[in-house]
């Protein structure tokens, strides 16, 4: 059995329940790659006396017969979820060595079933970016390069640490979260399996809020049952969110290798966006394909808004924040820049603590919000959104899923794209409207690109359905037989 | 209507951002770049939309008014800048 690293989060709680290897010992294996990986800055901050002192507990649960269902298994946290008395700072300089006294239910679930922190993941400030390039403390590598090319590639963003540590096998799975496709590009940037659930399946209590109508935590992973079984431990009704939504949690793993005969696959026509790279139109052909031969229904559907999901979110996202972003004025905790009025500590706090993009939304959300401008945009916005899930509801009327490019292109070179907002904006432009419309989207790796980089498609669902994706996208992945791994030129 | 620095100065202080006087030209053509992007919004018939505010169509849930957490100062001044006999210290606001 090669290194315990490589293994999915499956294989390992076999493993482990098997009394093969110890959590102990999967644990410092997933230590020591750490520990090797700072090339990447995938991690922020490593717990390896916290992710031990968790193993030897799970260790002895195990030896009791008590296991969880995720006994013992290491796994890396986005810096976004709040976790009780380690530093957590969604990667701001303003939330300076912020320490919760509180535990997010997200992670809160995971501890409870077993689960082992090896660190937190490195991210975009505040969760806003799509290249992992606005985190405070630098960005994240992706592990995977073009081949014969040693340039640096970003893993996307904003969970680009959380893709880039699951894909360099630093983790078994990690949790991750998905405002405007936060969780799919970076797992379509990296050969991994990212799912954001229905709104209102998972928590978002403890979770650093962005846009709060839109963010929804979900898991990035090895395999689409990997992200079944995590995600079945991070959902959960919570009173404590009051959009939490009082459902039952499915046994999502169980969904996976169901047969999808007959299953009705819509192919929006929108997202045949102009420009898109011809392996990437010939990707979405291909898993159209696959779908067919599993005995899935091919259906042609119109999602006519689609277009106007980006501008739509670049005003509801933005307003949100800049509304949520107004709790740091350094009174009650992070950073505290001084000042000789009360405005002006409040205006050099926020000035010195927010970096560029940040500032750049919670400019845009203060516009837009202001008198005048309200009905303009932001009523106007919100008007377009329903419209936008109003065509999901169309869509969903004469199919069960649809089919769709993750990303409109591979991972690309670090610093390529922020040079203008709007170019890097348009990366979330297949997986925004999701958000948007609140229902369940699934980005899984089907193939590689000319210079041997991953390449994703999506599958986007019904409210409350994830089953039907986490079964299509399982006859994907057996389909695409996805087996290709980065080289492990990081590990020093 | 477009961004100029002067609006730009306005909705800075607005949010409590500090900006300086060099940034305000280089940021109102960020922001018109982002809104002109924006403004293909207006091609939509919106007539008689609802507008969306949440992702899911639930009444807001209520509980009983109770207290059901609380009590423990030593917690909620730990990350404090500044604290002092269980009180956040802050700038005078009154002269």
């Amino acid at each position: 059995m090669g290194e315990l690293t490589s293994l999915t989060l499956k294989a390992a709680l076999d493993g482990l329940k098997a009394k093969t290897f110890s959590s102990v010992e999967i644990t410092q294996a997933h230590v020591d790659a750490v520990a090797k990986s700072k090339a990447l800055n995938a991690y922020i901050l490593e717990t390896p006396e916290r992710a031990l002192q968790m193993a030897a507990a799970a260790d002895a649960r195990i030896a009791r017969g008590e296991a969880g269902l995720l006994e013992g298994a290491p796994l890396g946290i986005k810096d976004l979820f709040c976790t009780e008395s380690f530093r957590t700072t969604a990667a701001s300089k303003i939330l300076g060595d912020f320490k919760p006294t509180y535990e997010s239910t997200v992670t809160a679930n995971l501890w409870r079933d077993g689960a082992v922190m090896l660190g937190k993941l490195n991210l975009d400030e505040f969760a806003m970016g799509s290249a992992n390039e606005t985190s405070a403390f630098g960005p994240v590598t992706n592990p995977w390069r073009a081949a014969g090319s040693n340039q640096s590639l970003t893993p996307g963003g904003s969970s680009g640490g959380s893709a880039a540590a699951v894909a360099a096998d630093l983790c078994l799975g990690a949790t991750a979260t998905d405002t405007g496709g936060s969780i799919r590009q970076p797992a379509a940037f990296t050969g991994t399996v990212g799912i954001k659930p229905t709104y209102g399946r998972c928590s978002r209590w403890g979770i650093v809020a962005f846009a709060s109508s839109l963010d929804q935590a979900g898991p990035i992973a090895k395999t689409v049952e990997d992200a079944a079984i995590l995600l079945r431990s991070m959902s959960g009704h919570d009173v404590k969110d009051s959009t939490s939504l009082p459902v039952d949690v499915p046994d999502f793993a169980s969904f996976v290798g169901k047969s999808v005969k007959g299953l009705r696959i819509g192919v929006p026509k929108e997202y045949r966006v102009d420009g898109m790279p011809a392996e990437i139109e010939a990707l979405w052909a291909q898993g159209i394909a696959w779908l067919k031969e599993a005995g899935c229904e091919i259906v042609d559907v119109s999602l006519p808004h689609t277009k106007y999901a980006l501008p739509t979110y670049y005003i509801v996202a933005p307003a949100e924040a800049s509304s949520n972003l107004a709790r740091y004025d350094g009174m009650r905790y992070g950073l505290r820049a001084e000042g000789k009025t009360l405005a002006d500590v409040y205006q050099n706090t926020r000035g010195a603590g927010f970096g560029d993009e940040v500032k750049r939304r919670i400019l845009i959300g203060a516009y837009v919000l202001s008198a005048g401008y309200y009905d303009a945009y932001y009523l106007k916005a919100q008007k377009v959104r329903r419209r936008i899930a109003d065509d999901f509801k169309a869509a969903f009327e004469k199919c069960d899923a649809l089919l769709t490019p993750a990303t409109p292109s591979a991972a690309f070179p670090i610093g390529q794209k922020d040079v203008d907002p709007v170019t890097m904006y348009l990366n979330d432009v297949f997986t925004v409207t999701a958000n948007l419309a609140g229902v369940p989207a699934m980005s899984i790796p089907a193939g590689l690109d000319k210079d041997g980089l991953p390449l994703g498609l999506q599958l986007i669902g019904r409210t409350l359905d994830e089953g039907t994706l986490f079964s299509l996208g399982g006859a994907l992945e057996k389909a695409a037989d996805f087996r290709a791994k980065p080289k492990a030129w990081w590990a020093s | 209507m477009a961004i100029d620095a002067a609006t730009v100065r306005k909705v800075a202080l607005l949010a409590r951002l500090s900006e300086s006087e060099e940034r305000l030209e280089p940021l109102a053509r960020e922001l018109n770049g982002i809104m002109t992007w924006i403004d293909m919004l207006d091609e939509v018939d919106v007539e008689g939309v609802e507008p969306m505010a949440s992702a899911v169509d639930l009444k807001l849930p209520m509980r009983e008014d109770v207290v059901t957490e609380g009590g423990d100062p030593a917690k909620v001044l730990a990350n404090a800048p500044s604290s002092k006999d269980n009180f956040f210290v802050v700038p005078k606001v009154v002269e």
